[in-house]
């Protein structure tokens, strides 16, 4: 395998995780990423989705809705705003939030269309993390 | 000379606040050991955040991006962080002193209170009051903190205000909190700048968009971590006001105690001179 990098995600309250990994996955503003040690030095914005990390023979899931990420090439550092390991998500809270925010983008009358959209694409992403367990 | 029954009793009531300020104390210990140990584990997320935030302004020197510039507004929008509860020394009053005793224009300020200590004061002194946020003080989450932001760049954004503050109580350490008064928007691009090399990134998307979503993030985490930190010296506050308390009290209560004594005894003394005065009149 080749040579590992330094991963670590930070959210307000608590160190969600601190180890090497060899690749990490995830969603950005610009489309999906994968990266691997030895990256160029580069900052992204999260869009809500599921991070996949990679360590040798493990892979491990967590649903990533909001934040941002520093790339540099040894090391790797995600403020998470917003992050979750599958066993921590209410997969039948998420899918009640999933229906109110179709049920909402559905109407369309005098609702905040971006809040609705980021709440379906949340609710969307930790359902799809809840399966992963 | 008071009565012996008058001082017994003041002594009894003195001694039982005793007991509560001693108790108040305890609490505001374990609940200070709690705030603390949450200011510790948010350390990092603000200390990665403070550095990508300067690497990506030192980027962006010259970029005119609203969020780095005052509006016409002259408007300031001043986030007040205070506690819900008294008993707490200068804790509250010295935040308020800040706000009021400097040189603001009251007409310019819009309050928005976190802690209805503040809340009820500035409202009754008359103060322009935005949304408040009282609730959120007795357990800070992050939630929380980016209602306000929201609010704030909202207000920012809509030209309502054309700066924001946050003011709120610094902790340095259990004995020394500095109420501090912080400056969120428009961001002085000069104060942030570092000359650190290792700082410089690319971003994803162009700087301009970058600044647009990392900025809010960025404010959001400085009110949650004043929230954290007002939170750490309120309950600093209180233990020193109630440590205090009960040092007072039992000063009181020893000059009590010997007010006691003596009028206990010159009471049998005196018992004593009737006694023997009478036997002396019958003999």
């Amino acid at each position: 395998m080749a040579e590992k990098f330094k991963l670590t995600i930070v959210t307000p309250d608590r160190e969600f995780f601190n180890e090497e990994a060899d690749m990490v996955e995830f969603n950005t503003t610009e489309g999906e990423i994968g990266i691997y040690a030895g990256h160029a030095p580069l900052t992204v914005i999260v869009k809500p989705g599921i991070l996949t990390i990679t360590q040798g023979e493990t892979v491990r899931n967590a649903a990533l809705h909001a934040g941002f990420v520093q790339i540099l090439p040894q090391e790797i550092t995600i403020l998470a705003e917003i992050i979750e390991w599958p066993a921590e998500i209410d997969e039948a809270r998420a899918e009640a939030a999933r229906q109110r925010a179709e049920g909402r983008l559905s109407e369309r009358n005098g609702i905040d269309i971006a809040r609705a959209e980021a709440a379906l694409m949340r609710s969307i992403a930790r359902i799809n993390a809840a399966k992963m367990k | 000379m008071a009565s012996m029954r008058d001082i017994k009793r003041r002594k009894s009531s003195v001694q039982s606040t005793q007991q509560i300020t001693k108790a108040m104390k305890l609490v505001s210990t374990v609940k200070l050991q709690r705030a603390k140990g949450r200011a510790e584990k948010s350390k990092t997320y603000f200390n990665c955040m403070y550095e990508t935030v300067v690497s990506m302004l030192s980027k962006a020197g010259d970029i005119n991006h609203p969020y780095l510039k005052a509006n016409d507004s002259s408007k300031k929008a001043v986030i007040v962080i205070t506690g819900s509860r008294g008993l707490a020394g200068g804790y509250n009053s010295n935040i308020i002193k800040l706000v009021r005793d400097n040189e603001w224009n009251k007409d310019d300020l819009i309050i928005y209170p976190v802690g209805s200590k503040g809340r009820d004061t500035f409202a009754r002194l008359g103060y322009e009051m935005g949304e408040d946020y009282s609730d959120a003080i007795e357990e800070p989450i992050y939630a929380d903190a980016m209602k306000i932001s929201n609010q704030v760049l909202d207000d920012f954004a809509t030209g309502k205000v054309g700066e924001i503050y946050v003011v709120y109580t610094g902790f340095k350490n259990t004995v020394t909190h500095i109420p501090t008064r912080l400056k969120l928007l428009p961001i002085k691009i000069e104060d942030e700048r570092s000359d650190d090399d290792k700082a410089v990134l690319d971003f994803e998307p162009e700087t301009e968009d970058a600044i647009e979503l990392i900025i809010p993030k960025y404010i959001t985490s400085l009110i949650y971590g004043a929230m954290i930190e007002a939170v750490a010296s309120e309950n600093a506050a209180r233990m020193q006001a109630m440590d205090n308390a009960t040092n007072n009290a039992d000063e009181i209560i020893s000059s009590l105690s010997l007010l006691y004594n003596r009028a206990r005894q010159s009471a049998i003394t005196q018992e004593l001179t009737e006694i023997i005065a009478g036997a002396q009149a019958i003999s």
